[in-house]
């Protein structure tokens, strides 16, 4: 099965499990670490990938977030992500998917527009979030933020779904998209 | 003693740093223990630099003594000058004989004294059977300048010798002949190594970096030793591409070896080549001549780099290029038969 579909295997008692996809090995183990610093009522795991579709010899868990760490120094990142966007089936779009652009803060070594990034997340309808994971600071903000973000996704947090928190993101954004 | 000689001793030594003075003096050893016990080594430069030439005047010291002086500071100091490699092949049929270190000097010295009169030509033994030789060069009229010297590192076992670039370049013609003469070698041509650290072009040349050797009991599994990641690492994390991971390990392992790099700051590759095209009408392939293309790399410390590459996950075929050409040790080759070169940025 090289496709990642949302519901294929039944959770785990009070875990949850988030995929950080991205080409940046060190960042993305650095975003793992602040993330588990986090405290989390649920069981965090969090698993690494340079790419899909992921090997299949691996024994994992139900994915509840998968977030794409594209950055936007790197031209390789984006078409690292493009390509493993069609390893996803389309039921994970549902609010379980994110895109996590990093290098903004430095305008003079980013090679892809913003824009484009803008624009392959309101194709996929799934929010965009930025953030420099090099600097500390920022890193443990984000951390927090998906820490939460999983939680819902996963259905830890009563009340709120995955679907109720896409279209929450999606009304804060301005009507500048229709334009694109 | 020479007013030139005095001079020159006195500025070699202005040279030398004051916690490296007693060292390379005693290196030296001209002035006797007794002598430079009087001198006062806390007291003001210059009143130590006055001291000592006082006391070499005593000795009478020699044009080749303060010659030794420079080398010692020379071979203290390598990192300052920068040096090139030249490689010397013996003949067809020629017998290796065995290398006399006397008369290898004799011979070097005779010839260059009987091209330029004026020359000053010295020589200092060190470990591993390698000769320092210092030459200043004068011309038929000239004095030999002091000042700018030639220095030659010449390993008597290999057919290798190490030369400081210098200013002076129209002598290095006479220079490699005279080499090639006395250590009864038939040809020299310089190759494309340059640094500015001695031990890493003799690492390269003697090829001593990818020695690893297997220890016995190298028991610790492949993951734990050489995946290079925390030992710390969170249970919670989970690498997706492990076994990736682990072969790009294997790799870089295999190619560069457990131990440091020798330090390259930079490597410059020519590529000539002529493209093939499968469709009519390629602009590349119908060129008449063929594409040529010069690839620098630079860096405070070339090799390493190209090792983290890997882990970084930034693995390229340059990195796998690059160890094969610094194994053969030439810096320039045809490398048509690795086209297209491939890049990820």
């Amino acid at each position: 099965m090289s496709v990642l579909r949302p519901l294929d295997k039944l959770p785990s008692l009070n875990t949850a499990t988030i995929l950080l996809v991205g080409t940046e090995d060190a960042l993305l183990q650095q975003l793992a670490d602040s993330m588990l610093k986090e405290d989390c009522a649920s069981e965090l795991k969090v698993h690494l990938a340079k790419s899909l579709p992921l090997p299949s010899s691996v024994n994992r868990p139900r994915i509840d977030l998968i977030v794409f760490v594209v950055n936007l120094h790197s031209k390789y990142s984006l078409q690292n992500t493009e390509e493993s966007l069609h390893h996803v089936d389309a039921s994970f779009f549902l609010g379980k998917v994110c895109f996590l652009a990093t290098g903004a803060g430095r305008e003079s070594h980013c090679s892809i527009h913003r824009h484009t990034v803008v624009k392959l997340a309101h194709t996929y309808q799934s929010p965009l979030l930025y953030c420099d994971l090099e600097v500390e600071g920022f890193r443990a903000t984000m951390a927090q933020r998906l820490v939460r973000m999983l939680q819902i996704c996963a259905g830890h947090v009563p009340g709120v779904s995955a679907l109720n928190l896409l279209s929450l993101l999606r009304s804060s954004e301005g009507p500048s998209l229709e334009d694109l | 003693m020479d007013e030139t000689v005095a001079e020159f001793i006195k500025r070699t030594i202005l040279k030398i740093p004051m916690n490296e003075l007693t060292t390379i003096l005693k290196a030296w050893d001209f002035l006797s223990e007794n002598q430079l016990q009087t001198v006062n080594f806390r007291q003001r430069k210059e009143s130590v630099v006055q001291h000592l030439i006082h006391l070499c005047e005593e000795k009478r010291a020699s044009l080749n003594d303060a010659a030794l002086l420079d080398i010692i500071y020379t071979q203290f100091h390598q990192h300052q000058k920068v040096w090139d490699v030249f490689q010397m092949t013996k003949g067809p049929g020629e017998d290796v004989d065995l290398f006399d270190m006397k008369q290898f000097k004799n011979s070097f010295k005779k010839i260059l004294q009987r091209a330029l009169k004026n020359v000053t030509v010295s020589f200092r033994e060190t470990e591993e059977n390698a000769v320092w030789i210092r030459i200043a060069w004068g011309t038929q009229y000239t004095k030999p300048n002091q000042y700018k010297p030639t220095y030659v590192v010449y390993y008597s076992q290999t057919p290798y010798a190490f030369k400081s670039s210098s200013t002076l370049r129209r002598n290095t013609p006479l220079l490699g002949q005279a080499l090639t003469v006395a250590s009864k070698h038939h040809q020299i041509v310089k190759m494309d190594l340059r640094s500015r650290y001695l031990d890493s072009l003799k690492a390269i040349v003697f090829k001593q970096y990818n020695q690893t050797f297997e220890t016995h009991n190298s028991t610790t599994p492949l993951q734990e030793r050489s995946l290079g990641l925390d030992i710390n690492m969170d249970s919670r994390i989970i690498h997706e591409n492990i076994v990736e991971k682990e072969r790009v390990q294997r790799i870089t392992q295999e190619t560069f070896g457990d131990y440091p790099q020798p330090q390259l700051e930079f490597a410059q590759y020519k590529l000539e080549t002529k493209f093939k095209s499968d469709l009519n009408g390629s602009i590349l392939a119908e060129r008449e001549e063929p594409l040529r293309c010069l690839i620098k790399f630079s860096s405070p410390h070339l090799l390493e780099a190209l090792k983290s590459l890997a882990p970084a996950a930034l693995f390229s075929r340059i990195q796998k290029l690059l160890c094969y050409s610094a194994s053969h040790s030439q810096g320039t080759q045809d490398l048509s038969s690795y086209v297209p070169l491939y890049t990820r940025c």
